[in-house]
């Protein structure tokens, strides 16, 4: 009875969604909405990469260089084609899933450790391309992006985008959970426990990687268009490999294959900087600490490992 | 030692491609050294540690500060070597051995996590300057086939060449390095020998720390260090130790060198703004072809 | 029993060799719908090496493999999948963080309807075809005696229950060909009982059933037809009862893998 009631593909888009509503009352003040609004945006570049990493078992070191396509294609694309922002956006997102359909099919039979350096060399030349072309991008010191008008109604202020952006990511979380639920979910993590026994029982494991790939991709970028519009400014340091680094470290602190979990992780990496600031100089010494902590005691992410302790580690 | 008689020469190709091949292996021995560091972890506990750059940073880092303070330098990196020691120690006592078991991704997020930790502890300890040590023979240029080159350049080369050469030793010729390679091989079978392999796997920090911390000092009067060098050292030398082959000692000092040359052409002869692109599209390129890295065994796997 | 007709399964000549030594070495045999074939022979003589040239995982150096008349060698596993032939494994590859419904589940992929923007956005008819696998599945693990498992995380279960859970996964494709890789190993005489019987009923609707197993008084019992593999090499062909009686045979196995299975033939 409890278990159909928290089947995940219910439960987990209602939880966030409770979430997004309650803490509305909860937070304070301005400074408050604006830092959970970059929660949820890092949280749905989370819930896509973990489709990718914590089902389908494929590691990506090079998500930041979706992310930074969607950032910069609102950017771009209306300060040079005076596109609307939201067409920029859907245009970033179509760009970086082919992007990744295109790179994914070679870059995908690599395996492990090799996935992760060619990945990781993938990003690195999406974010070179972003911080170096600077008539395009404005290099290092990154551009202004247009303001996003609806209909004659300008999009502003913390609240309206904390909405916005929360019901973005209660959309992603819904959408993966769909996916994980389906036939192609259930390839996916089989895939992710042995290949052999995929491709035996009739899965094209090639095509079923470079799915979830293009679909990790697609949701990276729609993160990426969506902090972009929320801050009025893109810098290439999101398209940076710290910002994929950081991007796995969400997916693996909230715990693999957990949809709650991307949140989790992505709630710590964005909230806890804000917090530390207040340690000064010891704030990065703090940040390692607590990571290692984290990950020695709840060794299989924050979600799956208090889930299993509060069930009393039934194994 | 021969005097330069001045600067490098412009225009001419041979000395241009000389001296682009000396800057580009001497950047690739620190590399090539990082590289081993990963290897030499890999292989004992299957950990990709990516607080290996960060070995390369306390070596510089403590021989600058230290050396300061008024002791000789030699002295001075004598301290940093065994300070970077202990560190690798603690790091394997404290927080790899408690997670023990965990999955490698965990285990990697740990070492991120003790990279940000030792990153911010630098911060604070040291400072968040550039720092530089004087060159070990003087600074001017030797003149060597049109090239100038640098002498401490010669001090990385030969002291990467060293350390390859100890821990060949090392692994071939001492009991404690055998058991070391016993237990890459096959830990359970190595336990079953007696081989203690928590102890082998903390020997394996301790020894790839003072690896990168030897690299640190040999290098740093030639790139200067600061607290964060060790991101990008960790990442070069990861994408090295996998253009070699991962857990390849030799492909690991090949992977290094290559992508030190790599850069060095790239940008002298293409684009200095894209130096890391070109040697990432030659990693890229090198892994499609042959998936395993440059000493990868091609081996049907077993079902 | 079962008059053997026109093969399904033709492999010609198949080999391959690692490393210099012929692991398999021109392998010829064939099964009909119907039949139990079983291969026989000592450890590392190639069994398990010829179910991986024959189902795609290795690719042959030597040697054809038709399946249905249609020449399908070195096909990548899920196209011969597509075509009818299944496999379990020798050393389990079940799904270990799924449950055990879910196993067999993923065995029906090739049945499922596949509609990416369905399965986004579960589309109703995504919640009929996981009802209709959901179903199915249920049904084979009953099938296989494993109603009880259905919930259970596979990393959880019993090796001879992942054992069965395999046979039930690679049933949910209902295959015409259906390679098993001892599938008794490790049972206790109660469940080789019902593996037994499971195969035969298996056979008895018309797929082809190829099976390795170490077990001979199972191997005896069910088999049509026996090929004897030694070092790589066919050593002997034929009916049960030939093949028990082959002086080869016997020797091969007194030879290496010492009396106890030798008499055991011999029963
Ligand atoms: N991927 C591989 N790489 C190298 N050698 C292999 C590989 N697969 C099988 N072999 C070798 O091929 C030979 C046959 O092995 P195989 O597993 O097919 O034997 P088997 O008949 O199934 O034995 P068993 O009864 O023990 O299961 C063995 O010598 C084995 O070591
Ligand atoms: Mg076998």
């Amino acid at each position: 009875m409890l278990k159909t009631v928290l089947a995940p593909r219910f439960a987990v888009p209602l939880v966030l969604a409770v979430l997004v509503v309650g803490l509305s009352f909860a937070l304070p003040s301005n400074f408050y909405l604006r830092v959970a609004a970059l929660v949820w945006i890092s949280a749905l570049a989370v819930i896509g990469l973990n489709l990718l990493m914590g089902y389908a078992g494929q590691v990506s070191l090079g998500h930041a260089g979706f992310f930074g396509i969607g950032a910069y294609a609102v950017a771009v694309l209306p300060a040079q084609f005076s596109l609307h922002p939201l067409l920029a956006a859907l245009a970033g997102a179509l760009a970086a899933g082919l992007l990744a359909y295109v790179v994914g099919r070679p870059i995908l039979r690599l395996k492990g450790h090799y996935l992760a350096v060619a990945t990781l060399g993938f990003g690195m030349l999406i974010a070179m391309t972003i911080s170096n072309e600077a008539w395009l991008t404005g290099g290092p010191d990154g551009m202004p992006v247009e303001r996003l008008t609806l209909l004659g109604w300008r999009v502003r202020g913390a609240d309206t985008w904390y909405w916005i952006t929360g019901g973005l990511l209660v959309i992603g979380a819904w959408i993966a959970g769909n996916l994980v639920a389906s036939p192609t979910g259930r390839a996916l993590r089989a895939l992710h426990d042995s290949e052999v026994a995929a491709r035996v029982a009739g899965i094209d494991v090639a095509r079923a990687k470079l799915t979830v790939f293009v679909i990790s991709a697609v949701y990276a970028a729609v993160a990426g268009a969506a902090l972009a519009l929320v801050n009025g400014f893109v810098t290439p340091d999101k398209a940076n490999f710290m910002h994929s680094i950081e991007l796995v470290t969400m997916v693996v602190l909230g715990g693999m294959g957990s949809i709650l979990g991307s949140v989790a992780g992505a709630a710590i990496l964005v909230v806890l900087p804000q917090v530390l600031t207040s340690f000064h100089d010891y704030e990065h010494m703090v940040l390692g600490l607590i990571m290692m902590v984290i990950m020695i005691v709840l060794r299989s992410g924050i979600v799956p490992g208090l889930a299993s302790l509060l069930t009393g580690r039934r194994k | 030692m021969d005097k330069a008689r001045g600067g490098k020469q412009h225009g001419e190709p041979m000395p241009e491609l000389l001296q682009f091949c000396v800057s580009g292996l001497t950047v690739g021995a620190v590399y090539a050294l990082v590289a081993l560091g990963f290897t030499i972890i890999y292989n004992a506990s299957d950990v990709v540690n990516f607080a290996q750059g960060e070995f390369v940073m306390i070596g510089g880092m403590t021989t600058v500060f230290v050396a300061a303070a008024g002791v000789p330098l030699p002295l001075a990196a004598l301290v940093a070597i065994a300070v970077a020691m202990g560190i690798g120690l603690l790091l394997h006592r404290l927080a790899i051995e408690p997670a023990r078991g965990a999955s490698a991704v965990t285990l990697i997020i740990i070492t991120i996590g003790a990279s940000i930790f030792l990153r911010g502890l630098a911060q604070v300890v040291f400072d968040k300057q550039f720092h530089s040590l004087p060159s070990f023979s003087g600074d001017t240029p030797i003149a060597f086939g049109g090239a100038a080159i640098l002498p401490q350049s010669f001090w990385v080369l030969g002291g990467a060449a060293v350390i390859v050469v100890l821990l060949w030793a090392f692994f071939n010729r001492t009991l404690l390095g055998k058991a070391v390679l016993a237990t890459a091989a096959n830990r359970l079978a190595a336990r079953l020998v007696g081989i203690n392999t928590s102890f082998v796997v903390g020997l394996s920090f301790v020894l790839s720390a003072a690896i990168g911390a030897v690299a640190g000092i040999l290098v740093t009067p030639i790139t200067l260090t600061s607290y964060d060098v060790g991101t990008l050292l960790a990442l070069k030398g990861f994408a090295a130790a996998m253009l070699g082959g991962m857990g390849n000692p030799l492909g690991a000092v090949v992977g290094g060198l290559t992508v030190g040359l790599l850069e060095a052409f790239g940008a002298g002869y293409i684009s200095s703004t894209y130096k890391d692109a070109i040697a990432f599209i030659v990693i890229l390129a090198v892994l499609f072809v042959m998936p395993g890295g440059l000493f990868g065994k091609a081996s049907v796997e077993r079902v | 029993m079962n008059a053997p007709s026109t093969p399904l399964l033709a492999v010609e000549e198949i080999g391959i060799s690692f490393g210099g030594v012929k692991a398999v070495d021109h392998v010829s045999f064939t099964a009909s719908p119907g039949e139990v074939f079983s291969i026989i022979g000592p450890n590392g003589a190639g069994k398990t090496t010829l179910f991986n040239l024959v189902s795609g995982v290795y690719q042959p150096k030597t040697g054809s493999v038709r399946l249905a008349g249609e020449t399908v060698t070195a096909l990548e596993p899920n196209l011969l999948a597509a075509r009818g032939l299944s496999r379990t494994f020798q050393n389990l590859q079940v799904f270990f963080r799924m449950s055990a419904r879910e196993n067999v589940m993923v065995g029906r992929h090739l049945k499922e309807r596949r509609g990416l923007l369905a399965h986004l956005l579960a589309l109703p008819s995504t919640g009929r075809q996981n009802r209709e696998s959901t179903e199915h599945a249920d049904r084979l693990l009953a099938r296989v005696g494993l109603s009880d498992h259905a919930d259970t995380a596979a990393a959880n279960m019993p090796y001879g229950a992942l054992k069965r859970l395999e046979i039930a996964r690679a049933l949910a494709a209902e295959p015409k060909v259906l390679l098993l890789d001892e599938p008794a190993a490790g049972c206790n005489p109660v469940e080789t009982e019902e593996i037994e019987r499971l195969i035969r009923k298996i056979a008895d609707e018309g797929v082809a059933v190829v099976l390795v197993e170490h077990d001979m008084k199972l191997v005896m019992r069910i088999s049509d037809r026996i090929l004897v593999l030694d070092q790589g090499r066919m050593l002997a062909e034929g009916l049960a009862t030939d093949i028990r009686s082959n002086p080869k045979v016997i020797e091969a196995y007194l030879g290496t893998h010492g009396t106890r299975e030798a008499n055991l033939a011999l029963d």
